[in-house]
């Protein structure tokens, strides 16, 4: 398995053959606040880097997921739909979004790794 | 613009809380628990909600100013007791709702609570309708704390003697140290509770006593929260100019008396619109499953006709599921309706719903 990479959406992202899992980090969740709703791009859907795939709501406002690379979608979690709250307490773990299978690797190119995250997330505050 | 801190900035800082610009203040939108632990604090225990940016407004006079005030407000108020506080509206003619706010009988004349955002153009508006006639001070030395929650009245209690006495809606002035206090039993929460008007450099180791004795500092976002739960009106949300005490279905603020004798601004179009029945109302909306519909958010009928629109909308956490406040079409705003709400480009099902979403345990003895 490759190392986890970091979009500016903050999103987290890693990679295993084909297989990419995707989540949004703990940064991301610190300042959204608690989650209480979350909605998943469908199994079988497409998805381009950067674009939409999928919302979630704190109990302040609605905020977009995005796609750090492209791909089709191969298994949400369905976990966290039912239990929002699990997006707060494990973020980059458990609490994954979705999986997709992932049509070109050089699209991690441009990503973060965890050192560079860090360091963007700081500078661009909460 | 300025950015006003309220004398308990520093306090708040303290407690993690992250801030938000409101109505020209930095106010603590949460704290480090988050605004979920801070509701659920509010609901089993008790909260401290800074509310420094309020309008408070003194003014003074006797009869003549209740008679006066009458001529404003359509609340009964010159045969108020001393210390009752009354729910009202200043309107305009045509009864569209300028703020909504508490008014007191105190000692030597009338306190007026104002919503933040209204305060100064209330302050001009009420100026000019009472002619400059008598002394007005909108008080920038007093700070308002409220203290919410089943175990307010125990905590109160213990810093301020004989506060367990109050009745729902009324207040009284209280000592604290060596100073006087003015202290009235309401809220904005669904829950019994206090709020305290207090001198600004007194208000920092007051509200530390209250944390001493096990009450916790909720933030703006659990405010909200809560208030929508218990079914009340956020001003500029659920109300507005375009919309009279009757369309935001709050005609039980209105004495029946004052409709009947009439003379204050907006009675014509208030008593037309009972007797006529309103176009639109606001009523309780419930989503089916999990969908948050916020404010702005479009409403269907069954037949997708649009009948209206959310005007405020959250996740509910003591009730456990999204909750929402907006106006529809009269003719849908039957309890059980069913009706489709837009988010995100698809409609899905709701209900109409009672208010309020969470039921209230204020205190007996609460008087109209």
């Amino acid at each position: 398995m490759s190392e986890v990479k970091y979009s500016k959406e903050h999103e987290w992202i890693k990679l295993d053959g084909d297989t990419a899992v995707i989540g949004i980090t703990q940064h991301a969740t610190e300042m959204l606040g608690d989650i209480v709703f979350v909605e998943l791009p469908e199994i079988g859907s497409s998805v381009v880097k950067d674009g939409n795939a999928g919302v979630v709501e704190s109990t302040k406002a609605a905020s977009d997921i995005y796609t750090p690379v492209s791909g089709e979608i191969i298994e949400n979690n369905q976990s966290i739909v039912d239990d929002p709250a699990k997006v707060n307490a494990d973020p980059e773990n458990e609490a994954w979004f979705f999986k997709l299978k992932i049509t070109d690797k050089s699209e991690m190119d441009s990503l973060m790794n965890k050192d560079e995250y860090e360091k963007f997330s700081k500078e661009s505050g909460s | 613009m300025e950015n006003i801190k309220t004398a308990l900035y520093n306090l708040h800082q303290k407690h993690g809380a992250k801030f938000v610009r409101f109505a020209g203040y930095q106010m603590p939108i949460q704290y480090s628990n988050g605004i979920i632990e801070e509701h659920k604090n509010t609901r089993e225990n008790a909260g401290i909600f800074d509310v420094s940016h309020m309008g408070q407004l003194f003014i003074k006079g006797d009869d003549s100013l209740a008679k006066d005030l009458e001529k404003i407000f359509p609340a009964e108020l010159s045969n108020a007791k001393l210390n009752q506080s009354k729910y009202s509206f200043l309107m305009n003619e045509e009864a569209g709702i300028y703020d909504d706010l508490i008014i007191t009988k105190v000692e030597g004349g009338f306190n007026i609570v104002l919503n933040a955002a209204c305060k100064n153009t209330d302050f001009k508006l009420l100026s000019k309708l009472l002619e400059n006639k008598y002394e007005m001070i909108l008080s920038e030395e007093l700070s308002l704390i409220a203290i919410q929650g089943p175990k307010a009245v125990q905590i109160l209690e213990k810093i301020i003697n004989g506060v367990s006495d109050l009745k729902f809606m009324n207040g009284d002035t209280f000592k604290n140290l060596k100073e006087n206090i003015y202290i009235t039993r309401s809220g904005y929460t669904g829950e019994d509770g206090f709020e305290i008007s207090i001198k600004n450099d007194a208000a920092v180791v007051f509200v530390q006593k209250l944390i001493d004795e096990g009450a916790s500092l909720i933030g703006l976002g659990a405010r909200d929260t809560l208030r929508l739960e218990a079914g009340l009106c956020l001003y500029g949300h659920d109300m507005d100019i375009n919309k009279s005490p009757v369309e935001a279905n709050l005609k039980w603020a209105i004495s029946k008396n004052r409709i009947l004798e009439g003379g204050f601004i907006g009675c014509e179009k208030i008593k037309s619109q009972i007797e006529k029945g309103v176009s639109k109302i606001r009523v309780g909306i419930k989503p089916e499953g999990r969908i948050i519909a916020r404010e702005k958010t479009s409403i269907f009928s069954e037949g997708d006709k649009n009948i209206g629109e959310i005007t405020s909308g959250t996740f509910g956490p003591s009730v456990q599921a999204p909750v929402a406040m907006g106006y529809v079409e009269n003719s849908f705003s039957k309890i059980d309706t069913k009706v489709f709400l837009e988010v995100r480009g698809k409609k899905y099902p709701a209900i109409i719903s009672n208010l309020p979403f969470y039921k209230k345990s204020y205190v007996k003895g609460a008087s109209k």
